[in-house]
Parts: C-alpha cells; sequence; structure tokens
C-alpha cells in the first residue's frame, strides 16, 4: 500500500476525479488482454491530462522509488500493462485529442490517448488513412500501439505502426520531457528516437504525444479466396503471389481446425475437409492495376489447384471476410481460455510453421488451430484451454515453449505484432543471445536506472 | 462449452444464484472490444465504466477478493444502461445481461430491495427530474395496485410505484395526479376493424398507456386500418423489464404469469408490441427467468415465439395498406437498443417510413447508439445519462431532420429532453404516428 500522503500529493498533481484508489477500481485496471497472465492490482490508477502532469507524476514516483505503467486501452496481448509490481498506473485514456491534421503534409499531431478509428474517422474526410491496422482498432490507442508497434492484416503492403510514427514528445524517468522528429519526410538529424520509442513497451519513457504518417486511401479493392486441398499447395499459392510480383493488402491463412471451428460456428459454407484457405485482397488507386493484380493472383491460385471464390459486389466481399473475422471468435468459444501466439517466419517457411503448430497441438494433446498473416509470416498458434484444469494448463506452457522454438529454427521470431511483456521474456535470449540482452539492460539503465518504468516487462533485469 | 447458464439442474436460474453466471463470466476473454461500443465508457472514459471491468469485478466477488455489497462494486454494476450494445460487440458471446441481472438480483437477496434503492439513489443530483418521475409513478399508483387485496402481497404494476416506496414515495403520500386518461382507459378490450380478416392482442406496456397514449392510439388505428381486430387485455400491467434490472425477479416472475394469463384469455396468435423493451422482455426475458417453471416455462416460450414488434407485423406478417396521406417532413431514425439488439428490429420502421409519401428518410450518424435513457438510469446517473444524451441530440440535428421517430417510449422521452437542451427542438414520434397519420392525411383527402 502507498502511504496516504503520496495519494493526496497525486490528488494535488492530478485533481481528485483523475486519482482512483478504490478496491473495485484496482480490479479493474489488474489485468489486460493476454490470457494466463498473474493479475496484479496497482496502488493507485491516475488518468493524467497534460504532459506536464505527466512529468510531475513521474518525478514524485522517481523519488519515492514506486513503479509507473503506462497504460492506453490496456488491449495488448503480451501483458504489457499489468502493474506486476505494483504502484500508479497512468491511464491516458483522458488524453484523447487530435491536435491537428495536416492534409498538405499528410501528418496528423495526437494525443496518446486517441482511438486509432477515431483518427481514421478523422482524417477519412481529407481522403487519408492511418494504415496500421491491429485487431483492435476500434478500441486500441494511439500511444498503446506505439508503445507496441503493433502490427495487423495489412502488415505486408502498408508495414506497421514503427513505419507511420515520425516524431513525438516524451516524458523519461529523469521527468524531462523531450520532442524530437515531425513533419518531415527526411530526418536524420541525431538518434532515430522514434524508432527507440516505438516498441519499447513503456520501458523506456512516456509517450505524451505523436505525430503520425497518413497516405491516399485506396480507391479500388478486389478480394477472393483460395480453399486448398493440401497446406503445401496453400503455402505454395502465398510463395507464387510474391513471385508474379503483387504485394497484397491483405494475405490471410486459416489451416484446418481453425476452417472446421469457423464452419460449425458460423455455418457458412465452408469445406470442412480443406486443409487451408487463404484470404487476399489487392488494393490501389489505379483500377487497372487492382484489376490486373487480381487476375494474376487468380491465376496462382488456380495453378496451385485452389478452389477460387472471388467477391464482384462489397456483399460478396463481407461473405468472404466473414470466415476470417469468425476465426478468433470460434475458436475462442470451444474452451474458457485462449492462449493467442504470434510467433513469425520467414514467409517460405510458412508451409513449415503451419505443420509444426499442428504436431505440437497434437503431441500435446490440445486444441490447437493456426490463422494469420502467412503474407508477413506472422501466424497466430491459438490454443484453447481450460484454466481451471492445471494439467492442461501445463502442457499450454510446454508447447507454447515449442512453438518458440520452432519459430526461431526457422529463422523467424519470438513476436510479430504483440511484443515480448511478461508473455515472452523468458524467451528472449533464445534468440538475442546474452550479448543481446545486455545491450537491452544496457539501454534500459541508462534511460531508467531506478527501473520504475513499466517494471517486470520486455527486460529481463535480473543478470545485472 | 456449453451456454446454458440461463438455468442448472437444482431448478434456480442465474436469477437465484449468483455462481451460476461463473460460467459466463469465464467466456469473457477481456478483449476490450465492449469499450468501442459502450456509451457509459464512452461518456466517462475510465476502464470501471466498460463491461469487461465489470466482468472482472465480477469475477472478483466470486473469488472472495470482493464484497458483494461494497459501495463501488454495486455503483458499478448499476452504472450500466442495459442497452446491450456490449453484447453485439463481444466475440465470445458473453451474456452480460445475464451477469448483471444476477449480482442486481444477489444484491437485491442480501440486502433487500429498500436498501438497494436508497443506495442507488444516495447519490440524486437532480432532485427535480426524480421528483417529476415520482409524480408519473405517484399517478400510475393507483391504477397498479388496483385489483389486489391486501398490503401483503401486493404486486405493482408499475415500475416508477414499486421505486417510489421506499425512498419516501410510498403509497401514504398524496401526489397530484396526472391529468390524462391512460391508453387503456381510452378503449374497449377489443376494438374491432371494419372488416376484420384476422385479430392480434396489442401489449401497451406502461409507457404508452401512462405516457404516451396517444401512440398507443395510432398502433391500434394502423391495424384497424389494416383490417385486424386488437385485442387489449384490461389486465395487462407492465412489462417488469425496470423491475428487473433493479434485481427484483420475484417480482417480475409474478408480472410475467399475470400477463402470460391475460394474452391466453384473448385467443389471438399474435402478439403486438410498440416498444422494444416490452417486446425484448416477451421474446427473452421471460423464457428466461420462467426456463423452470413446470406451468409458465412452455407458456413464456410459446408467447416468445408469437411476440412481433409492430413495424415486424405490419412488414413481414401482412402486406401493409400502402400509405398514399403525404406528410411534408424530413425523418431521422434512432435505433432503440432494445429494439434492435434485443428484438433485432431494424431494417422494418425505415421501411415503413420510407413507404409513406413525402417523406425523406436521412440516416444520422451511428444510430444505434443508444440515447442515454436506460429506464432509470436517466435518474441515478443524470450526468452520464446526458452526456450521451447531449452526442444523439447533435447527431440528430446535423442530418437536418425536423422529425427524429423512433420505435421505443423510453427513448422518445429522453429524445423529447435533449432535442430541446441541445438540439433544434426536433418533433419526436414514434414511427407508427407517421403512419397512422398518413392514413388520417388519405381519409380526409
Amino acid at each position: 500500500m502507498l502511504d496516504q500522503k503520496i495519494i493526496e500529493q497525486l490528488e494535488a498533481l492530478a485533481g481528485k476525479e483523475n486519482v482512483l484508489t478504490s478496491k473495485a477500481d484496482m480490479v479493474a485496471y489488474s489485468y489486460d488482454a493476454t490470457a494466463d497472465m498473474p493479475n496484479q492490482t496497482p496502488d493507485v490508477v491516475v488518468l493524467p491530462t497534460s504532459s506536464e502532469m505527466v512529468q510531475q507524476i513521474v518525478n514524485l514516483a522517481r523519488e519515492n522509488k514506486i513503479s509507473i505503467y503506462p497504460r492506453g486501452a490496456g488491449t495488448n496481448l503480451s501483458g504489457g500493462t499489468i502493474p506486476l509490481k505494483k504502484g500508479i498506473v497512468l491511464s491516458f485514456q483522458k488524453m484523447n485529442q487530435i491536435l491537428e491534421i495536416d492534409a498538405a503534409n499528410l501528418t496528423a499531431r495526437v494525443q496518446p490517448g486517441v482511438v486509432i478509428n477515431a483518427l481514421n474517422s478523422a482524417v477519412a474526410e481529407h481522403g487519408l488513412i492511418y494504415p496500421p491496422d491491429p485487431g483492435t482498432v476500434a478500441t486500441a490507442t494511439m500511444g498503446g500501439s506505439a508503445a507496441e508497434n503493433s502490427g495487423g492484416l495489412r502488415g505486408l503492403k502498408y508495414g506497421v505502426t514503427k513505419n507511420y510514427i515520425m516524431g513525438m514528445e516524451v516524458v523519461l524517468a529523469n521527468g524531462d520531457k523531450v520532442r524530437f522528429g515531425g513533419k518531415t519526410v527526411k530526418n536524420v538529424t541525431a538518434y532515430d528516437f522514434s524508432n527507440l520509442f516505438v516498441g519499447s513497451e513503456g520501458t523506456l519513457g512516456i509517450i505524451t504525444e505523436l505525430t503520425a504518417k497518413l497516405i491516399p486511401a485506396p480507391k479500388y479493392r478486389r478480394t477472393m479466396m483460395g480453399i486448398f486441398k493440401t497446406i503445401a499447395d496453400a503455402g505454395n499459392a502465398v510463395a507464387g503471389i510474391i513471385a508474379a510480383q503483387v504485394i497484397p493488402a491483405t494475405l490471410e491463412i486459416m489451416d484446418q481446425m481453425t476452417i472446421k471451428t469457423v464452419e460449425d460456428f458460423a455455418k457458412i459454407g465452408l469445406p470442412t475437409d480443406a486443409k487451408a484457405l487463404l484470404l487476399i485482397e489487392v488494393d490501389g488507386n489505379s483500377e487497372d492495376v487492382v484489376v490486373n493484380e487480381a487476375e494474376a493472383v487468380m491465376k496462382v491460385v488456380t495453378e496451385n489447384n485452389g478452389d477460387l471464390q472471388a467477391a464482384n459486389t462489397d456483399q460478396e466481399r463481407d461473405q468472404l471476410w466473414t470466415a476470417r473475422r469468425n476465426a478468433l471468435p470460434a475458436l475462442a468459444s470451444l474452451n474458457n481460455t485462449v492462449v493467442l501466439e504470434d510467433a513469425t517466419v520467414p514467409r517460405s517457411h510458412i508451409t513449415d510453421m503451419l505443420v509444426a503448430c499442428e504436431e505440437i497441438g497434437k503431441k500435446y494433446d490440445l486444441t490447437l488451430g493456426t490463422f494469420g498473416h502467412a503474407g508477413d509470416g506472422n501466424l497466430h498458434p491459438t490454443i484453447l484451454c481450460d484454466k481451471y484444469d492445471e494439467d492442461e494448463i501445463s502442457r499450454v506452457h510446454k508447447a507454447v515453449d515449442e512453438i518458440f522454438k520452432a519459430a526461431l529454427n526457422y529463422g523467424g521470431t519470438l513476436s510479430g505484432e504483440h511484443g515480448i511483456g511478461i508473455a515472452k521474456m523468458k524467451y528472449l535470449e533464445d534468440e538475442l543471445g546474452k550479448s543481446g540482452t545486455n545491450l537491452m539492460r544496457n539501454i534500459k539503465l541508462s534511460l531508467d536506472p531506478e527501473n520504475v518504468l513499466n517494471p517486470g516487462k520486455m527486460v529481463p533485469m535480473q543478470e545485472v | 462449452m456449453a451456454t446454458t447458464s440461463a438455468g442448472d439442474t437444482t431448478g434456480k436460474t442465474y436469477h437465484d444464484e449468483l455462481a451460476i453466471v461463473r460460467e459466463e463470466l469465464d467466456k469473457c476473454m477481456k478483449c476490450g472490444n465492449c469499450m468501442a461500443v459502450c456509451p457509459v465508457y464512452g461518456a466517462e472514459k475510465v476502464e470501471t465504466s466498460v463491461t469487461r471491468s465489470k466482468i472482472a469485478v465480477a469475477q472478483a466477488v466470486l473469488d472472495g477478493k470482493l464484497e458483494l455489497d461494497d459501495p463501488q462494486v454495486y455503483q458499478m454494476m448499476f452504472n450500466c444502461l442495459v442497452c446491450k450494445s456490449c453484447m453485439t460487440a463481444c466475440p465470445t458471446k458473453v451474456n452480460f445481461d445475464r451477469i448483471m441481472l444476477a449480482f442486481r438480483a444477489a444484491l437485491v437477496r442480501k440486502n433487500g430491495l429498500p436498501w438497494l434503492k436508497k443506495m442507488i439513489f444516495s447519490t440524486l443530483k437532480h432532485p427535480k427530474l426524480f421528483d417529476a418521475g415520482m409524480r408519473i409513478g405517484a399517478a400510475m399508483q393507483p391504477l397498479a395496485f388496483k385489483g389486489e387485496d391486501g398490503g401483503a402481497s401486493i404486486t405493482p404494476r408499475s415500475p416508477f410505484a414499486k421505486f417510489g416506496a421506499g425512498i419516501g414515495m410510498d403509497g401514504e403520500r398524496k401526489m397530484p395526479s396526472l391529468n390524462v386518461k391512460t391508453l387503456r382507459e381510452r378503449v374497449p378490450e377489443v376494438v374491432r376493424a371494419a372488416a376484420p380478416k384476422m385479430k392480434v392482442a396489442f401489449f401497451t406496456g406502461d409507457s404508452l398507456n401512462y405516457i404516451y397514449p396517444d401512440a398507443g392510439m395510432d398502433v391500434i388505428e394502423v391495424l384497424t386500418a389494416n383490417s385486424i381486430d386488437v385485442h387489449i387485455p384490461k389486465e395487462q400491467n407492465c412489462c417488469g423489464v425496470p423491475v428487473l434490472v433493479h434485481g427484483d425477479v420475484e417480482t417480475v416472475r409474478a408480472l410475467a404469469k399475470k400477463n402470460i394469463d391475460a394474452f391466453e384469455k384473448t385467443g389471438c396468435d399474435y402478439l403486438i408490441t410498440a416498444c422494444g423493451s416490452c417486446g425484448g422482455a416477451w421474446q427473452h426475458d421471460y423464457t428466461e427467468i420462467l426456463a423452470n417453471d413446470p406451468v409458465y416455462a412452455t407458456k413464456a416460450a410459446h408467447w416468445a415465439t408469437r411476440t412481433y414488434d409492430i413495424s415486424t407485423f405490419l412488414t413481414k406478417v401482412i402486406t401493409l395498406r400502402e400509405p398514399k396521406g403525404k406528410l411534408d417532413k424530413v425523418v431521422t431514425y434512432h435505433d432503440s437498443c432494445h429494439l434492435k439488439k434485443s428484438m433485432k428490429v431494424s431494417a422494418e420502421p425505415r421501411e415503413i417510413i420510407k413507404s409513406i409519401p413525402g417523406i425523406t428518410l436521412k440516416e444520422m450518424k451511428a444510430p444505434d447508439t443508444c440515447c442515454g435513457s436506460g429506464g432509470s438510469y436517466v435518474l441515478s446517473h443524470y450526468d452520464t445519462s446526458s452526456a450521451i444524451g447531449r452526442k444523439k441530440a447533435e447527431d440528430v440535428t446535423a442530418t437536418g431532420a425536423d422529425t427524429v421517430s423512433v420505435g421505443c417510449p423510453a427513448c422518445m422521452m429522453q429524445l423529447f429532453d435533449n432535442a430541446n437542451r441541445y438540439g433544434k427542438n426536433e418533433d419526436v414520434v414514434h414511427f407508427v404516428s407517421l403512419l397512422a397519420e398518413s392514413y388520417r392525411r388519405e381519409k380526409s383527402a
């Protein structure tokens, strides 16, 4: 428990209405969207309304050695916002103003609590979009998604969050406020700070403002689905599409287990004996180019023995998307706990990785379905289990260990888009080696020597 | 996993036993999709306002980590409009309405209804508004208690009357009566059409009966104009939803049974409602609360399939007599939460509005976001309700429409208030009144 004096000081800094302390309030900030994580209640939740207020809170916390956990919407999937060592949760949901939309420079300046979709709605009237589209666009905040470097379904063609953050204002652990980057397309002044803080998961500084890059909204699109009798055919189709020099906006894959579950759940007429399904969408601002790309994709699907469906209307497009949209809900309906991983491999190993996930599921007698972003090699092996069954949970943990091992063996990475947080910290050295984790600790300690910012996440500290 | 938490083998439902909702709680992944649609969270911007946190807190209560009657816990559980928006956005289909009702019912079992009412209304900020609500309640009270003998077994028909008791607004208190004749006083039990082709039973609900009797008259007029006899049983009473959402399950069970009895007597095959909450009660709530009742479970299930919103009945069951009277109006349509999310009715009212000559339907931004009414929520959480209502009023005004139409009387009250306060004083009408008006114009032309 925090000293009542600290609470009073926080109330003086942030206003009584922005400081929450009741037991029920603490429960409400004890979790995020990650399954199978330790839940921990904070001592206090503060909702700052300005970056100056954030500076004052950070100074108070550091002087009293109290941990701080910045939090957007709390929708991350790596345990990144859980207040593991108690202390202060800094919730940014009241700093949710879009400060400027600069259509001439294709940029927007926002406070961290702006929801991604809110930004997209606001820039839509200028014919622009902010492309990163994690599954949580309707809820996740710009600050949170920058801190987690969120990906999404359009990653292959449009990239991820880090490709769209041009500048920031960050409050450091020492209380300093720094601004860097901005509206210029080119900027090589000093270190590339944006890329240091994007994906830093709240461990290096607290993001209090962002300058985001916007692009013209694509005017045309074509959507297709290919259904395959073998995983190899689907994998070859993915490779074939890229070889045909088409970069689809979306290139999604679902394995047999996911197809079956979706069909049971949504009854949309998917063939349950199919081994894999690809959902492909091409888009762009030239109708000719988009049509040509769609034709090339359809040719590849057919050449690889795929059963092809193409959408000619928005309604048909919606039908094709139904399968993908239902993947997670359908799988989740099978049990009370959803362990959703994001192991990622080079695109050429998609088939190997899908087979490996299936075998690992069988080996540990688990219900495991895999879907994901085949175009960028980012898969979501999803295990459905009963949190009240200790034996099953221990098998889940072993299976997850093996999934990461397999991904690394194929030259892949632990996390394509969910981040390290609590969930994957123990695997970090497997990918980076001792020198890599040392580098992380050195960076962390030089910016936050007292380890007050989001402790227990991402950076393994114990071996200092 | 099975999702049948409506009842267990002991014959109890989640209304009677809190632990039964555990399975419902376990379905929640904490993904937070509810944040995108919860109107309360949208206005307040704290995690405690949103559904997933209420589920987390409910889990903490079941795990013994929080007390059921911790003030913060019950305040969270009552800071909900019961608009069911979260349920439509939920990927794992958590029936949050069950969780919320189970908790409210458990609170009533633990500390009693009078305690609960005192607690909910202890932080009232707008006594004048509350007083107005209570005046309506008082006006309803003589009717509500009519036909009951003695005091102990009283089953009030009005949610307001029930709520009045215990906060100084009980039957002892003299209140000026509202100087209106109720809908059911205005009409006989059966209103005949000129050349009837069929008959239906009309469940008026309290709001149409007491507050908007003219809209209720329009329902009857439209039905008879379509050659349908309308039965309006005098013995019907409140649907019970306003009482149910405050956890008083036993009263709702009694109300539901009485209503079922009253409608069985009509011999009609169709039960018509013109209020999303009432229709939702007949379609869903009665079957759930009576799931294990040896006599009424089957009856409730029967009526659930025979209940139609007036718009669905007119457009899907019969062939609507084409409206020919011209109304020169620009109309926007607000989707009532219970009409759209509980009864799944949203295309039908629009179809009716668009069929009326002279009317232009202009959609507002997000027509299915809540208006902020939520029954007594507007009384108990005035500030949040008002913030939500203001946004709705601004969306209405942005369409440039002169009229906002809706299919639920509770929304009508809220829209009326907010159109005055924040909008351009647009007319607020039940969509059925537009149709009735068109028929009348045709006749007088």
